[in-house]
């Protein structure tokens, strides 16, 4: 028997089963769709966080005072002294280093901003001008701290800011009070949005020095830093931190953390997600295989006079064997295909439904959603295959 | 040419061994017309097995066409039965999903008979058996007489050199049996064996040599 007329006709057998074919295809396309839709998903979710960490800035590494350990506190702590703090100084000799493209001292706080007889509280940033290109923020008008003005009571307003204290009018040039001190609008935000944790459009930023006098206090919260090329990261962290040490009398007490650390322990985080539920949606899949199983020996059962007279009329037991499964084959072959369909276009709703989330299914997980469904399915047809080409022929045929 | 020595066949059932045939010497020349005859259980329906390779004897010979086949493999029996014997059923055994057409083409398929050929010669096998306009009916929608037919068809189509028919109108009224007698002593004048197993004793004298058996042993032998 050729593989051709094998193939036809275990097909008219498979069209001939109407509603048996139809559950096992479902079965098997729930499935493989349900490999699809979860890996994209989980897929998406990585990409996601990885984007939106990416955005915050390249080649970023962030300086924080004390020392992160494995083991608990700071080890200075059990003699009774304090981390020390980071201070402007330490930010001006990272920003000397070779490796070191840019850095930005940052301090945050909250204060009352008022102009135009309104008042509101509103999430400060201290820093210097480059904080803004570290940040990949943008200036929608005006400028933050150009050469020549470094030290002047500069203020740039989140986009939503400057759109509530002057609707109307320029926001540029504009007068504002922040606490007790006064500034001069001199730039403002694209509106940029949710960015962790930030909503950069109702922040303000105002010179470093200005925002500690406000908060009166001589550390800083953070020191940004851009390494010059991604390869100069590693470098530029060992740099920093032994200029760090010895600024601080040889004392390891500072913490730098790369961007890149991060990204890639969320990444690795987030993909072993994926593989887990990857590893649980193809259980379902299993669960398919034994329903393809069970289905063929009951057809083995139901069909055992039928292969007692293809034997008779000259079928070889390979042939038998060969029918049922290609039988299997293509229930699980078409599962496997609507499923794959199903599952894209599930993961096309989730990317309508949720448009941040590039809900893709990785190649790997829809070709290997195929591949266990093909195998499940192979595999579960063997023995009811091999029972039927074993079958007696007399008995077979006597067999109602 | 059938050529049986010594052929017995037991079965187990229980602690109890049947022997379907006993110790059984055969020959039939080709062209022979055939009746085997005799009470239920008597070992009929084997001693036609046995001939048409669908079931193996415990002991003895058997030579089919000059060439010794008791001990061929699984596949080269298959082809055996698929190029030199027909059989047909009292039950008709069709295929329920197939059509009249396709249940006719079956052993071409088997036999690796290439799609064009294989039309032409189900077509000529459905005119030959005055099934023409039943061609695309599944075999729920024949009349018995029809799936007799058809199963003739399908028994033919491979142009065997003998046809084994185990009480072939034992499902079918007594004037549609007597045509479908018809159909396969046609068959006979045409040069094929024609062995056939029946109770009908009128049909049975038709065939040119009676056999007889009763336990497994062929009681008596006789031309007619
Ligand atoms: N698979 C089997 N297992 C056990 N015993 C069997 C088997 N097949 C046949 N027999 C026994 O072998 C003997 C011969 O059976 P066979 O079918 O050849 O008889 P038969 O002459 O065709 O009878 P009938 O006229 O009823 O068809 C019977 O006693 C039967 O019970
Ligand atoms: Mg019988």
């Amino acid at each position: 028997m050729t593989l051709t007329d094998t193939i036809q006709l275990s097909f008219k057998t498979v069209m001939s089963y109407r509603i048996r074919s139809l559950l096992i295809i479902i079965a098997m396309a729930l499935g493989v769709a349900a490999v699809v839709v979860l890996t994209a998903l989980g897929d998406g979710a990585r990409l996601y966080v990885v984007n939106q960490f990416s955005s915050i800035g390249t080649n970023l590494l962030v300086v924080m005072p004390g020392r992160a350990e494995t083991s608990g506190a700071f080890p200075g702590a059990v003699l009774g002294q304090t981390p020390r703090d980071l201070t402007l100084k330490d930010a001006q000799l990272l920003g000397r280093l070779p490796q070191v493209k840019r850095y930005a001292p940052l301090n945050v706080g909250e204060a009352e901003l008022s102009a135009a007889n309104r008042l509101r509280q509103v999430t400060v940033l201290g820093s210097n001008a480059e904080l803004i290109p570290i940040r990949h923020m943008k200036l929608a008008q005006g400028s933050f701290l150009t050469q020549g003005s470094a030290h002047s009571a500069q203020i740039v307003l989140g986009a939503k800011l400057a759109h509530e204290f002057f609707p109307r009018n320029n926001a540029i040039g504009q007068r504002v009070r922040l606490g007790e001190n006064r500034f001069l609008v001199s730039g403002v935000l694209t509106p940029q949005g949710e960015s962790m944790g930030y909503n950069t459009d109702e922040i303000v930023i105002i010179p470093v020095e200005h925002a500690q006098s406000l908060f009166n206090t001589t550390s800083l919260f953070r020191i940004l830093v851009e390494a010059k090329s991604h390869n100069a990261i590693e470098s530029a962290k060992k740099a920093m931190l032994e200029t760090l040490k010895q600024s601080h009398d040889g004392e390891e007490d500072t913490t730098v953390i790369t961007q890149d650390a991060i990204l890639e322990t969320f990444d690795r985080i987030l993909h072993a997600l994926t593989l887990a539920v990857a590893g649980i949606a193809a259980i379902s899949l299993i669960v398919a295989g034994i329903l393809v199983m069970n289905v063929m020996l009951v057809a083995v059962n139901q069909r055992t006079s039928e292969i007692g007279l293809l034997k008779a009329i000259g079928a070889r037991s390979a042939d038998i064997r060969h029918l049922f499964f290609a039988e299997a084959l293509w229930l699980s072959l078409t599962g496997a295909v609507i499923g794959f369909l199903l599952g894209q276009v599930g993961s096309l709703v989730l990317r309508l439904a949720y448009p941040q989330l590039p809900a893709w299914a990785p190649v790997w997980a829809s070709l290997s959603g195929i591949l266990v469904a093909l195998i499940t399915g192979i595999l579960a047809s063997m023995l009811p295959a091999n029972r039927a080409a074993r079958l007696d022929a007399v008995q077979a045929l006597g067999k109602k | 040419m059938i050529h049986l020595t010594g052929i017995t066949r037991i079965f187990h059932m229980g602690d109890q061994t049947i022997r379907a045939l006993d110790n059984v010497d055969l020959s039939i020349q080709n062209g022979e017309y055939v009746s085997i005859m005799g009470p239920s259980g008597s070992g009929k329906s084997t001693l036609l097995n046995v001939i048409g390779l669908l079931d193996r004897p415990d002991s003895g010979q058997y030579q089919l066409d000059g060439k010794m086949v008791t001990d061929l493999s699984e596949p080269e029996q298959a082809r055996i039965r698929r190029e030199k014997v027909g059989f047909v059923f009292q039950s008709f055994h069709l295929v329920p999903r197939l059509t009249a057409a396709e249940n006719i083409e079956l052993p071409l398929i088997l036999g690796d008979v290439a799609p064009k050929a294989r039309k032409s010669r189900v077509d000529e096998a459905l005119h030959a058996f005055d099934l023409y306009d039943r061609a695309q009916h599944r075999p729920s929608e024949l009349s018995g007489g029809q799936r007799q037919r058809v199963a003739i068809a399908r028994a033919t189509i491979m142009q065997p050199t003998a046809i084994l028919a185990d009480e072939p109108t034992g499902n079918l009224d007594h004037q549609i049996g007597a045509e479908v007698m018809g159909l396969l002593e046609n068959l006979h004048e045409s040069g094929t064996t024609l062995l056939v197993v029946t109770h009908d004793r009128e049909l049975g004298n038709r065939a040119h040599r009676q056999l007889i058996m009763r336990d497994g042993k062929i009681l008596t032998d006789k031309n007619i």
